[in-house]
C-alpha cells in the first residue's frame, strides 16, 4: 500500500519517538471504532463480499452446455471433452500434420525449409456462402508454423520440441506448449530458405537455424525430462483457428473457422532412425489439411478441426527429396479467446462480481472519509489529532486492511464455490498451480484494498461524499464495464486498461500472456493487456498520487 | 397559485439557484456526444468486408455513459436536501411530500430531457458526419445516420426519452436511500451489473430474461435499427419495461418518504 511512501513530520518538541508511535497506535484504534461502530460500513463491506460471491457463482454456473452421448441426451459435467494437458499441467492445443519416423537414442534431423503458405476461410462473403461454408482465400496466420519436430510419442500433450518457421514471426525454437524461444527473423521463401536442426543428447534437445546451411547459429537447448529411448522425429505443420471478430458496441460478432499452413521442407536427413525408413503421417488430434463442404461441429481438441480432411487427402506428399506437407490446428497453451474451440473457462470467470463488490467498497471508503465533513467531527478529529496527515494514513490503514480482509475471504470462497461449477456446468476449466490461484485470490484482495485506499483519499481531496463516489467509480469500475461491453473498439479498449485505475484488475488473470498465441484483450474472458503485478502497480501509482494531493489539501486548507 | 404550481416553482428555483445541477447538464449533453464521438471515429467498415453494425446504435452509444451523470443528476438533487438538513424547510413549507417528490421528477426530468435532445442530436450529427466517410455509406446499403430516417428518429426520440426514464429511477432510489454515496452506488450498479453479467452468462434462458427484463439492456433496444425482428423485445416494448423500472422506484420512494421521518 501507498502508505509507506508518506513523510510523517517531525513530532512537535519535546515530544519522544515512543510517544509518537502510541499516539499513532491510539489513532489507529480510534479510527477502527468510527469503522466497526457504523453499521451502514459494515453492511456495506458485507454486502461487498455477498455480492463478488454471489454474482461470480452466478456467471460461472449459467453456462449449459449439453450434449449427445451414445444417443442420449446429457448435459454439464458428462459433456466435458477429454482435453490434452501438457507436461506442465495446463490445458493445450495439441493438433497438426506430421510426418514422422521413431528415433532411438540420440540423433539429429536437419530440413531446409523452402516456402510456407496457407489459406484461411473469407467470412466477408455474403451469408449464403457464409451457411455452406466459407471460401478460403490465400494466407498465413501470424503463428502459421511449419518445421522439424522431436515428440515423445503421438499422443496429445506430450513433451516435444520444434524448430519451426512462422507466418510473421521468423524462425522459433518452441517446446513443451508454453516455451517459445526466437530464432532467425524474417518470413520464409525459396529465394530465403530457413535450415532447421534439432540435435537429440539424452534429455536435451538442441536447436540451431541457418540461412544457409553452412553456418549454424544455437537458437536454445532444452531439457525434456523423462523423455524415452525411442521418440518419434519429424515434420509437421499446423495454422492456428482463423477468427473473425467484428467488434461493435453491446456484443460482439465472431466468426471462427481452421486454416492451413503449408511447408515445403527439401534436404530432409534424419540420423538415429531406421535404416530406409518411410515417412508415416499421423494426424494428431485431427489437424490434417482443412478440405472442401461445410463447417461441421469441431472434434473434440481438435484446433484445427471442423472440416474432415479432403478426400483421400493426407495432406503429405513427397517428390525426389522434396516434401510437401499441409496441417491445422496448433501446438499452443489453451488461451480463452475467439479462435478457441473448447468451451475454456479461467478461474478468474468466477470472480466477476469483483466490479461489484467494488462499487460497494468504494461508497464505504470514500464515505470513511466524507463522513467526518458532513456532521462537522473532522474538526473534533483534528483537535485530537492536530498532524492531519496521521489522520489519513491511520484511515488508510484501517480501510485497506478492513477491505483486505473482506477481500481475500470473499475472493477465497469465490473461487471454492465458481470453479467447481464452472466444472459441472460442462465447461473446460484451464488450471493453474496452487501458486497462481494463491496470487489471483491474494492479488483480488490487495487490488480492492488499494482501490479502497485511493477512493478514501478522494474523499479527502473532494470532501463530499456524491463528486467522491462518481469520481472513483468513474476511474476504478467506469473502464473496466466500458471494455467488458464492448463500447469500444480494442485499441481504445486496451489503453483504458493500462492507464486508468481499472488496470488493476488484471492481477486476476491467471493465464499469462503467451506471445506465441494470438490474445484478444478481453477482460470478460480474463485476457487483460498488463501483467498482474504491472496491473496492480498501475493503481498503487493512483493511489499514491491521491494520497500526496489529499495529504497537501488536507494540510493546506481549514477543515 | 395551486399547490402543484407552488411546488413546481420552488423546486425550480432550488435546482436554478445552485451551479452543480447546470454543470452536470451539461456534462450529460457533453459526456453523451464525446463518447459517442469517439465510438463512431474508432470504428471503420473496411471496403468488400461485411459489417455487421447498426450505425443509428453506434452513434448512440455515448447514451452508454450519459446514463451515469444523469443518475448522479438525479439522485444529488434529491440527497442534497438530506444532506444538508434543507428537507425538514422543504416538508415544512410543503406538508405533502409526495408532491414534493413529483415537482422534483417533472423538473429533473424535464432539464435531463432538454440535456438529452442537444447530446442525442449531436451524437446523431457525428454519426451522420463520420460514418459516410468510415465506410457506412447509403451506397453500400447502411441506412443514414439522420432525421429523414425513420427508424433513427424513433432511436433518437427514444434514447431522449430513455436518459428522463433513468433520472426518474434515480430520483426513486435516492428517494429510497436517501443518502447520496449509497444511492449513486446503487444506481450506477443497478444500470451497469446486468450488462455486465450478460457478458459472463452463458445460458440462453438467463440471457434471454436479462435481455428482457433489466432497465438498461431492455430500455437500449430503442436504439436498435437493424435486425429488429431478432431483437429480445420490441423497441418501445423494452422502453416500457424501463418504465416500470422507473415507475416502481418512484412509487416505492414516494411512499418511503411519506412513511419515515425526515
Amino acid at each position: 500500500m501507498s502508505t509507506g511512501t508518506i513523510q510523517v513530520r517531525p513530532a512537535s518538541p519535546g515530544a519522544g519517538e515512543g510517544s509518537g508511535h502510541a499516539h499513532f497506535g491510539h489513532l489507529l484504534r480510534s479510527e477502527w471504532t468510527k469503522f466497526r461502530t457504523v453499521r451502514g460500513w459494515v453492511i456495506g463491506m458485507m454486502l461487498a463480499a455477498v455480492l463478488m460471491v454471489f454474482v461470480g457463482r452466478f456467471a460461472a454456473g449459467s453456462v449449459g452446455i449439453g450434449c449427445v452421448i451414445n444417443g442420449v441426451q446429457k448435459s454439464g459435467k458428462a459433456c466435458v471433452p477429454p482435453v490434452p494437458h501438457g507436461p506442465g499441467g495446463e490445458v493445450v492445443t495439441d493438433s497438426f500434420n506430421f510426418a514422422h519416423q521413431s528415433l532411438t537414442g540420440n540423433g539429429t534431423i536437419t530440413a531446409r525449409v523452402m516456402s510456407l503458405t496457407g489459406k484461411r476461410p473469407d467470412f466477408t462473403g455474403n451469408t449464403v456462402q457464409a451457411r455452406q461454408g466459407p471460401n478460403f482465400v490465400p494466407g498465413l496466420m501470424p503463428w502459421s508454423k511449419a518445421g522439424i519436430i522431436i515428440k515423445q510419442n503421438l499422443h496429445q500433450g506430450s513433451a516435444y520440441a520444434a524448430m519451426l518457421v512462422t507466418g510473421a514471426n521468423g524462425v522459433r525454437m518452441q517446446y513443451n506448449y508454453t516455451g517459445d524461444i526466437a530464432g532467425l527473423p524474417g518470413t520464409v521463401s525459396a529465394a530465403h530458405p530457413r535450415w532447421l536442426r534439432l540435435t537429440r543428447a539424452g534429455d536435451q534437445i538442441t536447436g540451431y537455424d541457418s540461412a544457409d546451411g553452412v553456418h549454424w547459429t544455437k537458437v536454445g537447448a532444452v531439457q525434456l525430462a523423462g523423455l524415452p529411448a525411442t521418440v518419434q522425429v519429424g515434420m509437421f505443420a499446423a495454422s492456428p483457428n482463423y477468427a473473425f471478430t467484428s467488434n461493435s458496441f453491446g456484443g460482439e460478432a465472431n466468426q471462427i473457422g481452421p486454416s492451413e499452413a503449408t511447408g515445403v521442407f527439401d534436404h530432409v536427413t534424419a540420423s538415429g532412425t531406421p535404416a530406409g525408413g518411410r515417412w508415416a503421417v499421423a494426424q494428431i488430434g485431427g489437424g490434417g489439411p482443412v478440405g472442401p463442404g461445410p463447417l461441421g461441429p469441431s472434434p473434440v481438441g481438435g484446433g484445427g478441426g471442423g472440416r474432415g480432411p479432403g478426400p483421400g487427402a493426407s495432406g503429405f506428399t513427397a517428390a525426389g527429396g522434396t516434401f510437401k506437407l499441409a496441417g491445422s490446428g496448433d501446438i499452443a497453451p489453451e488461451v480463452p479467446g475467439p479462435a478457441s474451440t473448447l468451451p475454456s473457462v479461467t478461474i478468474e470467470q468466477s470472480l466477476v462480481g469483483t466490479f461489484i463488490g467494488l462499487i460497494a467498497i468504494v461508497v464505504v471508503a470514500v464515505m470513511f472519509f466524507t463522513a467526518e465533513y458532513r456532521r462537522g467531527l473532522i474538526r473534533t478529529t483534528l483537535a485530537a489529532t492536530p498532524r492531519r496527515g496521521r489522520v489519513l494514513v491511520a484511515k488508510s490503514v484501517v480501510i485497506g486492511a478492513a477491505t483486505f480482509a473482506v477481500g481475500l475471504v470473499a475472493a477465497a470462497v469465490a473461487i471454492a464455490i465458481g470453479v467447481p461449477a464452472e466444472r459441472n456446468s460442462g465447461q473446460v476449466v484451464l488450471t493453474v498451480s496452487t501458486l497462481t490461484e494463491a496470487r489471483v485470490v491474494i492479488g483480488t484482495a490487495a487490488m480492492l484494498a488499494v482501490a479502497a485506499v485511493f477512493a478514501t483519499a478522494l474523499g479527502a481531496v473532494l470532501r463530499r461524499s456524491g463528486a467522491a463516489i462518481c469520481v472513483a467509480i468513474v476511474t476504478i469500475v467506469l473502464p473496466f464495464l466500458l471494455v467488458a461491453l464492448n463500447v469500444f473498439p480494442s485499441g481504445i479498449s486496451s489503453w483504458l486498461l493500462r492507464l486508468t485505475p481499472a488496470a488493476g484488475l488484471a492481477v486476476q488473470q491467471s493465464i499469462p500472456l503467451y506471445r506465441q498465441v494470438a490474445n484478444v484483450v478481453d477482460p470478460a474472458r480474463g485476457i487483460y493487456p498488463l501483467s498482474p503485478l504491472a496491473g496492480l502497480a498501475v493503481l498503487c501509482c493512483w493511489a499514491a498520487a491521491a494520497m500526496a494531493l489529499a495529504l497537501v489539501l488536507l494540510r493546506r486548507r481549514d477543515a | 397559485m395551486s399547490t402543484a404550481v407552488r411546488a413546481l416553482h420552488a423546486e425550480w428555483t432550488k435546482l436554478r439557484t445552485v451551479s452543480g445541477p447546470a454543470w452536470l447538464l451539461l456534462g450529460v449533453a457533453a459526456a453523451t456526444v464525446a463518447v459517442s464521438s469517439a465510438a463512431v471515429a474508432a470504428t471503420s467498415c473496411p471496403a468488400g468486408m461485411r459489417c455487421s453494425v447498426d450505425p443509428t446504435k453506434l452513434s448512440l452509444t455515448g447514451i452508454q455513459f450519459g446514463q451515469a451523470v444523469v443518475a448522479i443528476l438525479a439522485v444529488l438533487t434529491f440527497c442534497n436536501e438530506y444532506s444538508t438538513g434543507m428537507i425538514r424547510v422543504t416538508f415544512a413549507a410543503m406538508p405533502r411530500r409526495q408532491v414534493v417528490l413529483a415537482a422534483k421528477a417533472i423538473i429533473v426530468a424535464s432539464l435531463v430531457l432538454a440535456a438529452g435532445a442537444v447530446g442525442v442530436l449531436g451524437s446523431v450529427l457525428a454519426g451522420h458526419l463520420i460514418l459516410p466517410g468510415h465506410g457506412f455509406s447509403v451506397a453500400r446499403g447502411f441506412h443514414p445516420v439522420w432525421l429523414s430516417y425513420g427508424p433513427t428518429v424513433r432511436a433518437a426520440v427514444g434514447s431522449v426519452l430513455y436518459l428522463g426514464l433513468i433520472s426518474l429511477l434515480g430520483l426513486g432510489v435516492a428517494a429510497m436511500v436517501r443518502d447520496s454515496a449509497v444511492s449513486i452506488g446503487a444506481v450506477l450498479g443497478i444500470l451497469y451489473l446486468f450488462p455486465v453479467i450478460l457478458a459472463f452468462v452463458g445460458n440462453a434462458v438467463w440471457q434471454r430474461r436479462l435481455e428482457r427484463w433489466t432497465p438498461t439492456i431492455a430500455g437500449l433496444n430503442i436504439q436498435a435499427t437493424t435486425g429488429l425482428r431478432n431483437l429480445p423485445i420490441t423497441p418501445w416494448g423494452g422502453l416500457g419495461v424501463l418504465a416500470i423500472w422507473a415507475g416502481a422506484a418512484l412509487l416505492a420512494g414516494g411512499l418511503m418518504v411519506r412513511l419515515r421521518d425526515a
